[in-house]
């Protein structure tokens, strides 16, 4: 058990694919309890960053602390109790076409639980209007709007009520209302389960947000990392060029 | 340094043969671990030998009933040239059973199922489906590889028992009812020549087949990366190195057994 508040560190991560050097010496400690907004550009690892915290990448170099266990060196089985404890939401929600809604939100349960068919259905139905969803439980995932699977894909996440939730971009590619909808979806999952979130995104008003605390990824390092209010006012050239938008600036835009 | 250059690319490739051998190898063993680890999951299991087996019937059927016909028409033109006609029937059948059952039908599922599984877990492995799993601390190869090795390697020999028979029954119609071979002894030569041993060692060929198809179609779908195009690019090779797999085992294989 760590006691210093941070549910997940990574103390100095280094992460390459091939020749491209992605992550270059990452330390960041996620705050138990709390949202913890990951801003960077494009392309930049940051879903790469994320996919380390739950060990479906492992760095080069470095270590991951879940509760202060480093699961890079630790085996498949208590990695998997580990990934118990975490919800996420892919980019594109991922959830498994072959199954409908009601078999995608249902799978954590039927796998990781014995309950009876009854009150799986009944916990799904839960989920579904935790997330605004009612009554979809027969449709397939490719009769889904965009938004819709990504409210699925939360709801998948929440089912065992994990204590960390990760989101991948949850709003690239929606439009604002929806991204706004998808911004208080997660205040409000956060507020209701108690739980800690990290949400990778580019989108720095949701950012402000949902955020208690924001964290900027550049060139493979955290450059700049603190309350919503600090980062607004971060005398940083880049952190100012990124949240303001601007195209003249420290930032190389090709 | 150009006179080098022929020396590198073929380095390069070889080396490149290899991982792909060792990364095939490993999915391979991991695929036997998790055989013998619970849960088993029956329902997927049976979903799968329903894809692979009850789906791949009708070609099947047709791929044994015109080789075993045109095989007959063949050895017929062949064998009226020195008086052996009545052994059409036999010749036939011991080709299909040895041979052509397991090696065409094997070919006709790689083509039919080998590529679909290939297709199937490379377009879950670029929309992240495959990470899902993971995620949700299940395993994707006893989830999605394990249930598909083992429904190809029970399917493929009842398969090409379905190809025997429906070949030599081909052959019966071309040799007895079009070319005129007598009844009796187009049969009798089958009972004659035909032994237990050559159905079921063309049935363990196929239970190997239906191994080598599988575990390319998964292995090819399970490693995609690059999107739409790289899941067509898994099912192409999936299909071609199943196909040279399958046909380079049969000469090892008939080469230990018969």
């Amino acid at each position: 058990m760590s006691d210093t508040g941070n549910i997940i560190e990574l103390r100095d991560i280094y992460k390459s694919f091939g020749s491209q050097q992605v992550l270059k010496g990452i330390n960041l400690a996620i705050p138990r309890g709390e949202t913890t907004v990951i801003i960077g550009r494009s392309g930049g690892g940051k879903s790469v960053m994320l996919k380390h915290m739950i060990g479906l990448i492992k760095p080069d170099q470095g270590q991951v602390l879940v509760e202060g266990d480093d699961i890079v060196t630790m085996g498949d089985h208590r990695l998997n109790q580990v990934r118990r404890r975490f919800g996420m939401l892919f980019q594109d929600a991922a959830l498994f076409d072959s199954m409908n809604v009601l078999d995608n939100v249902a799978f954590p349960l039927r796998e990781h639980t014995r309950l009876p068919e009854q009150e799986i259905k009944d916990k799904v139905a839960e989920k579904l209007a935790m997330v605004g969803l009612t009554g979809v439980e027969k449709k397939m995932p490719g009769e889904l709007s965009g938004g819709m699977r990504k409210r699925v894909g939360l709801a998948r996440a929440i089912t065992l009520e994990p204590e960390i939730i990760l989101y991948d971009e949850p709003t690239t590619g929606l439009d604002p209302p929806l991204s706004a909808a998808i911004n208080r979806l997660i205040s409000e999952t956060q507020e209701r389960l108690g739980v800690t979130s990290v949400v990778i995104s580019h989108d720095i008003e949701g950012a402000y947000e949902v955020g208690h605390n924001i964290a900027m990824l550049y060139l493979g390092k955290i450059i700049a990392q603190g309350a919503p209010s600090a980062i607004r006012d971060s005398s940083d050239e880049v952190v100012q060029q990124f949240i303001h938008g601007w195209a003249e600036g420290p930032i190389e835009v090709i | 340094m150009s006179l080098m250059r022929p020396f590198e690319y073929v380095g390069a490739k070889f080396l490149g043969m290899l991982d792909e051998a060792g990364e095939l190898l490993l999915l391979f063993l991991q695929t036997i671990l998790w055989l013998f680890r619970p849960p088993f999951r029956l329902r997927v299991l049976f979903k799968q030998m329903e894809f692979v087996g009850v789906g791949s019937i009708n070609v099947t059927i047709l791929t044994g009933a015109f080789t075993g016909g045109v095989f007959a028409l063949q050895s017929f033109h062949g064998f009226s040239l020195f008086g052996a006609e009545s052994l059409v029937g036999s010749t036939v059948a011991l080709a299909l059973t040895r041979e052509l059952g397991p090696v065409l039908t094997s070919l006709m599922v790689t083509g039919r199922a080998g590529s679909a599984m290939a297709a199937e877990l490379g377009t879950m492995r670029v929309t992240e489906q495959v990470d899902a799993l993971y995620v949700m601390a299940v395993s994707p190869v006893q989830y999605l590889v394990v249930p598909r090795i083992i429904a190809a390697v029970l399917m493929l020999p009842v398969l090409t028992i379905i190809a025997d028979f429906v070949g030599i029954v081909g052959s019966y119609v071309v040799g007895v009812g079009l070319l005129g071979i007598n009844h009796g002894i187009f049969i009798s030569k089958i009972m004659e020549y035909l032994e237990f041993s050559d159905i079921s060692m063309g049935m363990t060929k196929a239970a190997f087949f239906g191994l080598i198809l599988s575990m390319v179609g998964c292995y090819k779908g399970f490693y995609t990366t690059g999107g739409a195009e790289g899941v067509g690019r898994a099912t192409t090779q999936a299909v071609v190195l199943a196909s040279v797999l399958i046909l380079a085992s049969d000469y090892v294989l008939t080469a230990i057994m018969f």
